[in-house]
């Protein structure tokens, strides 16, 4: 602690405000970093992190409050004054060019005249080795793991002669074992007196990388702490202003009985490559099978096939001891089975973005309706039942949901799969993206219909919400079963092997 | 015989060479652009009246490329700023450039006793066919690469300084990241909108300078409405066939060019229907978009984002 007194403040945030419209995004919110340390920004969704980090580097102008950098009023009015300034922000979706090599994408839009791609190289190349990061110049963005793409945008950021940096949510793309990989860099960087800000969720790695935490809550700022002064518990507390408890049920249920199987199924992606290759496994009612793997292993071809809506190559899908294969994705839904996917870009599937909740019930219900004509009443009591009873906040049952937040949104998907009654539920991402209060607010949907009996297939991406909500959990990579294991008896480093391709029985032998 | 032919085929493809760059430099930075028709329209109609009264080839010229430029500015105004959709903006201003052209053009034939609207003999030669003495006299090569009229030389200039633009420059890069991803260039702190503007403006001037040379040399200095008739067409989907490189325009508008003029230097004795000619760079067009539809490999296909607008603020 006494070390980080001695160093001098990056950044200060002197009662910044700003508003959207009638909405107050940041009231009166005070922050101070330091070089050489590692601030964390914990804040529910809706409590204006992102706002304040996007006014930090030059998307927004704040409407009111002084910035300072090294001490020195600043006017950051667009992301090349940001720049200029030596801040750097990674945000949660890369803004990276995919035809582009990393070398390309990381000069672009620099301010250099044209350089020899040979210097170029070895610049990077220093970089690199100065903070451990590990990247090949020539290699095109598309052709990169989701960790690769981080690299380069940290690259991106460091090459611009950032010593400020920002990152929304850098983990929530990435495996245990890249995330220490990434924090090993980010410490290194502090190390050399960088000042970084850190927006993450999770706060056990809020516990574990950052100097001191600072809290938003409502667009106001709360409070901030050094980390080794405080816990998860009042981390939360002060988060949701209120008490909560950190521990997901894992309620057990009576009878089990299978109600899907899954045999050797094998299906192709568009283009020819293999998707899931010879899966097999089983669902029983009243149980949660979690799936855990990174990013694109064949989570959604998986969720996609059960559901009708991708060809299968080899393999059969039972449900209830009925071949499910060629039905269509109607069938599939008449016969009780229920998906609620939630790909990147939350929209996409599921729920259409320019309509308003009453609508998208209609999506669901409206072939059922007796005539030509389409009756909105029922559908429209429906969204207002869903909007009181999940705590959903939207200004009107009218109102595209594209306009509503994160969490609200998976609310209504969530809420509209459930009522339909179904006996398997696929859910995949549920919290993607959702803040503490939400998350656990879909925790208890699940398990609630776990309660009666509903089987439920949970593609999740947080291990640690895995491990405690799944009764069993299956680890795809590369489209095969590395291992299907007891959640109660497997730990996260065990997954995180599984998830780059070793065995349960290799993983678990060691033990 | 087939060194005229090939001849031909030059000339009569320089305009659509002009359209498709125009359109290249809309593409690449994002904004699939419908309204080529229009922009050549107004162009022709520009670069022809300029001709007629001041009798000066290359302020004719200048006029038809600031015509492009000027349309191309509310195309830019309407996609760029406020946002409006790319097709049907575009489609607006083929339907307004080719009314707009037509219009001042039978407003200017009114004026006139003859009834016709013909260039000067002197402005017919500035634009004639260049001749450099030793060269243009070499035997074929002199035939087939220097006594074209300056559009042509024009043209090809243009396209080999947009490789060059967007392969080694780095605002062509730049561009390029634009086109690709727009939230990536300006997180990279490109001047986003500033460079959609410009590369906008320029490709709708070239598209004029296209436009221009329809009456001026394909109709031989003779006014006519409807002058450019459906070559900004061909030039969008000439930007499929040219996969988005500009050194490929140039080969295939040629080939197009040459597909236009095949009905003239086809012997008699072959019984195909004239018709069936000028169907020609329609079908091949359609077949051209069907299979680069089927084989998608990247880097050769259309800019990742075009069609859509950007709005920084999106989520």
């Amino acid at each position: 602690m006494e070390k980080t007194q001695e160093n001098s403040c990056a950044i200060q945030c002197q009662g910044i405000r700003k508003v959207f419209g009638t909405v107050v995004a940041n009231d009166n919110i005070d922050l101070e970093v330091r070089y050489g340390e590692i601030l964390a920004l914990l804040g529910e969704n809706g409590s204006g992190k992102t706002t304040l980090m996007n006014m930090l580097s030059g998307i927004y102008h704040p409407d009111e409050g002084r910035i300072l950098i090294d001490g020195q009023q600043v006017d950051i009015s667009c992301p090349t004054d940001a720049m200029r300034l030596g801040i750097g922000m990674i945000h949660q979706h890369f803004k990276l060019v995919d035809v582009f090599s990393a070398m390309d994408n990381i000069v672009l839009g620099t301010e250099e005249k044209k350089i020899k791609p040979k210097i170029l190289r070895q610049k990077i190349l220093d970089i690199s080795h100065q903070f451990g990061l590990e990247v090949d110049p020539d290699k095109k963005i598309r052709q990169m793991s989701v960790s690769e793409k981080q690299t380069v945008e940290i690259l991106k950021v460091l090459y611009r002669g950032a010593r400020i940096l920002i990152l929304d949510e850098p983990t929530a793309v990435l495996t245990p074992q890249e995330t220490e990989k990434l924090f090993a860099i980010l410490r290194s960087m502090r190390e050399q007196g960088a000042a970084i800000i850190i927006i993450s969720h999770k706060l056990h790695e809020v516990m574990d990388i950052s100097d001191r935490v600072t809290i938003l809550r409502k667009g106001k700022s709360i409070e901030t702490v050094n980390t080794a002064e405080t816990n998860e518990k009042a981390l939360t507390e002060k988060m949701v202003g209120r008490p909560v408890t950190l521990e997901i049920e894992r309620p057990q249920t009576e009878k089990h009985e299978r109600i899907l199987d899954v045999y050797h199924l094998t299906v192709e992606r568009e283009d020819g490559t293999t998707a899931l290759d010879d899966v097999s496994f089983t669902i029983n009612t009243g149980e949660i099978l979690g799936v855990a793997g990174v990013a694109g292993s064949g989570q959604k071809e998986l969720c996609e096939s059960i559901a009708g809506l991708m060809p299968v190559k080899e393999g059969a899908i039972l449900h209830k001891k009925q071949d499910i294969i060629r039905k269509t994705p109607s069938e599939i839904i008449e016969l009780g089975i229920s998906m609620s996917f939630v790909p990147e870009d939350r929209l996409g599937m599921g729920l259409v973005a320019s309509m308003g909740m009453t609508d998208n019930m209609l999506l669901k219900t409206y072939h059922r309706g007796k005539g030509p004509f389409i009756d909105r009443k029922p559908n429209r009591e429906l969204a207002e039942r869903l909007v009181k009873e999940l705590e959903i906040v939207t200004p009107d049952v009218e109102t595209p949901v594209r306009l509503m937040s994160g969490g609200n949104v998976q609310k209504v998907l969530l809420g509209r799969e459930i009522e339909s009654d179904p006996n398997l539920l696929i859910t995949a991402y549920p919290v993607r993206g959702l803040d503490i209060n939400s998350s656990y607010l879909i925790y208890d949907l699940l398990n609630e219909q776990k309660k009666k009996q509903v089987a439920i297939l949970f593609i999740g991406e947080d291990l640690d919400v895995l491990l405690e909500l799944s009764d069993r959990i299956m680890v795809l990579c590369h489209g095969q079963i590395t291992g299907i294991v007891d959640a109660k008896e497997v730990t996260k480093e065990q997954i995180g092997l599984m998830m780059t391709g070793s065995r349960a029985e290799e993983v678990l032998g060691n033990e | 015989m087939f060194l005229k032919f090939i001849v031909a085929a030059i000339v009569s493809g320089t305009p659509l060479l002009f359209g498709t760059l125009g359109e290249i430099a809309h593409e690449k930075c994002g904004h699939l652009n419908l309204g080529v028709e229009g922009m050549m329209s107004i162009g022709a109609c520009a670069g022809f009246m300029t001709g007629y009264y001041t009798d000066r080839f290359w302020i004719a010229i200048l006029a038809a490329f600031a015509a492009g430029v000027l349309s191309a500015l509310v195309y830019a105004f309407l996609t760029v700023t406020l946002m409006a959709n790319q097709n049907v903006t575009g489609l607006t201003m083929t339907i307004f450039g080719i009314g707009l052209s037509n219009f001042i053009g039978v407003t200017v034939l009114a004026t006139t006793s003859s009834g016709t609207l013909k260039l000067s003999e002197h402005i017919m030669a500035q634009m004639g066919n260049i001749h450099i003495p030793v060269l243009s006299d070499l035997p074929v090569v002199g035939q087939l690469l220097f006594s074209y009229d300056p559009f042509v030389y024009v043209g090809v200039a243009i396209a080999l300084a947009m490789g060059f633009y967007y392969n080694h420059t780095k605002v062509g890069l730049n561009v390029q990241a634009i086109g690709e991803n727009p939230a990536a260039a300006d997180a990279a702190g490109i001047r986003v909108t500033k460079l959609k503007y410009l590369n906008i403006m320029i490709g709708g001037g070239i598209c004029g300078i296209g436009g221009a040379y329809c009456p001026m040399i394909i109709n031989g200095g003779k006014w006519i409405s409807d002058s450019v008739d459906g070559l900004g067409w061909i030039a969008v989907a000439l930007v499929i066939f040219a996969m988005w490189s500009p050194n490929r325009a140039i080969f295939g508008s040629f080939v197009f060019g040459a597909l236009r003029v095949l009905k003239f230097y086809v012997p008699k004795s072959v019984p195909v229907p004239a018709a069936i000619y000028d169907m020609l760079p329609f079908v091949i067009t359609a077949l051209v978009l069907i299979l680069t539809s089927m084989g998608k490999s990247m880097g050769k296909s259309q800019p990742a984002a075009c069609g859509l607008n950007y709005f920084r603020e999106e989520r």
